[in-house]
């Protein structure tokens, strides 16, 4: 019998891949939710290893907060022409628009938590039955304890205590109409993981992941990109710092950190050592203990 | 480097969630805004020190009421290996969730509290590590520190379980003494502790054999999708996409496709842009045969000279996860890998009370019960026996009223 190589990013790529095309083989209209983000990049690779030369089996869907980086939205235009992929994008501009929401007003107002009845229209519009999502388990706690197929009622709720239990590798995706599963194939990576399954891979990323100069102010002990989208008064002081983001979210809650990282290597070992989580640049996970958890049971990614 | 996946079998009590925060504490592996979190939270062990314990309870309820409900999963690695712990709840009304952790985990670490030894939950939690077949077990006799480090205690608590051991048929046993309190052999070996002169916890957990790769003979794959691109330049391509399950499929190996009964040959396999020799277990690839056979999703491309049983009657055993009692007069449904067919629970042979390991005849299985059953299945399972290929030997039950996974089943035998 021969020998082989399987290491730890072979064996979550093979878990992944599976995940997805038990996806294409249960559903019947399933969605990825693309974000212009590292994680849901690496998603696309996955899923080009997963049915190459066939067609995905399903849309990508990118919830559009208005409020993008630039370089996002270029990054994601260029993509989606490289793949020959269908990209449907819901807007929050339009939600607001049509008065389904209200934008919030004050220093911290952000339309990340607006994201989620834009998300759940798009759902209920196109009628998927599954969407892909690249949330991980170590970002946090109630994360580390959704399932890789999560379960949302018709109001696009999780509700961890009545969560199925989900046993080896099969993966129960039945559900009633109206329903609809979140499903998670890299729940098992680590931040650390999809970075040097992105080196490994040489996979392309927007711009703003790597450190470049930029306007900033500090809001609250953290650095945010200085853009229209921020409410800023004369307390701000804006200036110039070499800057890169470890998540490309709503530009209205996503931090900076202070970087010199602008290869692949670097964002690696910066990573390797840092002290503080990724999470922990999002503005919109402080608010309690129990943030995530309670934005996920109201139907949040 | 690869992965080992463990699970915790114990109590709060038994400081379980506190082991695996020592863990992760020791190991580096809370990150600074984590730990800040920590602080603030004002939930502190006696001597004001953070409890650890808080790393691993997720849900809202849990931290209200100081105890887990739910696998969590939590994650480390050090430059030897990546570690996924199952980290699961040990109170017997949340037995289901310590299968459902149990049922990925090449690793199991049982702890038993030094001050009480082996208890009626020692047994139940060794009873389901063998009833799933976890290959190697860490037995850690923890709280050595309120038994002032004392080698007796530690030895005759170690006497005792290897008849539990014994009696349960657990090949690969493990001892070691810790405090996850204080620290004493979980990352460093303690000074004092100095009769053990075994590994420390981590030390053991980065050396042992992981099995991920499964070396049987085995050869399966369950079709999961058909690749058919039905685009002009390649018209006829129909590629088989699947995870092989277990053993190694070669190019030009005969295959059998199941439940078919067809047989042909693998003329090319895929990964990608690559174009491999073979597919091992663990694997996810596309494969291509010689001879136009009909295959689709739930069919299972299998060794021709190593088959599968194959049954509409089989005996497994059970573990009831749901709310409603199992009704032995409806259709569930059970999904084995990617098939999916109606099944019914024909007979319950016995009910086993996992408190004290005896079998006992029963006409009801209730949440958490666990036993022997006989499966009747509307279309026949290619299946292995669970002990010989966990992967091909275990499958769900699904009650489609609810649409809920109501059971696991673990194959033991073909009823002729």
């Amino acid at each position: 019998m021969s020998t082989y190589n399987f290491d730890y990013l072979d064996e979550l790529e093979a878990e992944a891949i599976h995940i997805l095309r038990e996806v294409a083989g249960q559903f019947e209209k399933p969605a990825l939710l693309f974000s212009g983000g590292k994680d849901s990049i690496t998603l696309v690779r996955l899923a080009e290893k997963a049915f190459r030369p066939g067609k995905f089996p399903f849309p990508l869907v990118h919830i559009d907060t208005g409020h993008n980086f630039q370089e996002t939205i270029d990054y994601r235009d260029k993509m989606i022409e490289r793949i020959g992929e269908r990209l449907i994008v819901g807007s929050v501009q339009e939600s607001i628009d049509q008065g389904k929401v209200v934008e919030q007003t004050g220093k911290n107002a952000s339309r990340n938590a607006l994201q989620t009845v834009t998300l759940l229209d798009t759902i209920a519009k196109y009628q998927f039955d599954a969407c892909i999502g690249g949330a991980r388990r170590d970002e946090e706690k109630a994360r580390a304890k959704e399932r890789i197929f999560s379960v949302r009622d018709e109001f696009g709720q999780w509700d961890p205590k009545r969560q199925r239990p989900e046993l080896w590798n099969i993966y129960n995706g039945k559900i009633h109409k109206g329903e609809n599963v979140r499903v998670f194939p890299i729940s098992n990576w680590t931040e650390l993981d999809v970075w040097n399954y992105i080196r490994r891979e040489n996979i392309e990323l927007p711009s703003i992941y790597f450190a470049h100069e930029r306007e900033v102010i500090t809001r609250n002990g953290q650095l945010m990109a200085a853009s229209p989208f921020l409410n800023m008064d004369d307390e701000d002081i804006v200036f110039r710092k070499q800057v890169r983001f470890r998540t490309v979210g709503d530009m209205s809650c996503t931090a900076a950190v202070e970087s010199e990282a602008v290869l692949i290597d670097d964002i690696i070992s910066e990573i390797s050592s840092s002290k503080i989580s990724e999470r922990g640049a999002r503005m919109d996970d402080k608010v309690s203990e129990a943030a995530m958890e309670d934005r996920k049971k109201g139907g949040y990614f | 480097m690869n992965i080992l996946k463990f699970f915790t079998a114990g109590s709060v009590d038994d400081g379980k969630s506190t082991l695996i925060g020592r863990l992760l504490y020791d190991t580096d592996s809370i990150l600074a805004d984590q730990l800040e979190a920590l602080q603030s939270s004002n939930r502190k062990n006696d001597d004001g020190t953070i409890d650890l314990a808080i790393l691993t309870d997720g849900l809202r309820a849990e931290r209200e009421q100081g105890i887990t409900i739910d696998v969590a999963y939590k994650y480390f690695q050090t430059d030897k290996r990546k570690f996924i712990i199952a980290d699961t709840p040990g109170h017997i009304q949340y037995t289901r969730n310590m299968v459902t952790g149990a049922s990925t985990a090449n690793l199991a670490i049982i702890l038993i509290d030094a001050r009480n030894g082996v208890v009626e939950q020692t047994i139940r939690h060794s009873y389901l590590v063998s009833l799933l077949g976890i290959k190697h077990i860490v037995v850690c006799i923890n709280k050595m520190d309120m038994v002032d480090y004392s080698e007796a205690v530690y030895q005759s608590i170690i006497d005792k379980y290897k008849v539990l051991a014994q009696q349960l048929k657990l090949k690969d046993v493990n001892y070691i003494p810790v405090s996850a309190l204080k620290g004493d052999n979980i990352v460093q070996n303690s000074d004092r502790m100095e009769w053990y002169d075994g590994e420390s916890l981590l030390h053991f957990l980065e050396k042992v054999d992981t099995d991920n790769l499964d070396k049987s003979q085995l050869a399966r794959m369950p079709v999961q999708w058909v690749i058919r691109p039905q685009t002009d330049e390649l018209h006829d391509y129909r590629g088989y996409a699947g995870r092989v399950l277990s053993g190694t499929f070669n190019l030009n190996d005969k295959v059998t496709i199941l439940p078919s009964g067809a047989s042909s040959t693998i003329e090319r396999i895929e990964f990608f842009d690559q174009a491999p020799d073979a597919a091992h277990a663990g694997q996810s690839v596309t494969i291509h045969l010689k001879d136009d056979v009909d295959i689709s999703r739930g069919d299972t491309i299998v060794n021709a000279t190593a088959l599968p049983q194959e049954s509409k009657l089989i005996e497994a055993d059970l573990c009831w996860m749901d709310g409603r009692a199992l009704d032995t007069s409806i259709m569930y449904l059970i999904q084995h890998n990617s098939k999916v067919t109606k099944c019914k629970i024909s007979e319950i042979l016995h009910k086993v009370d996992i408190n004290t390991l005896e079998k006992h005849a029963a006409d009801e299985f209730k949440l958490n019960d666990i036993g022997r059953v006989i499966v009747k299945t509307a279309d026949a399972l290619a299946f292995d026996l669970y002990d010989d290929n966990r992967a091909n030997g275990s499958a769900i039950l699904i009650d489609s009223r609810t649409n809920l996974t109501v059971g696991a089943l673990m194959f033991r035998a073909a009823v002729e």
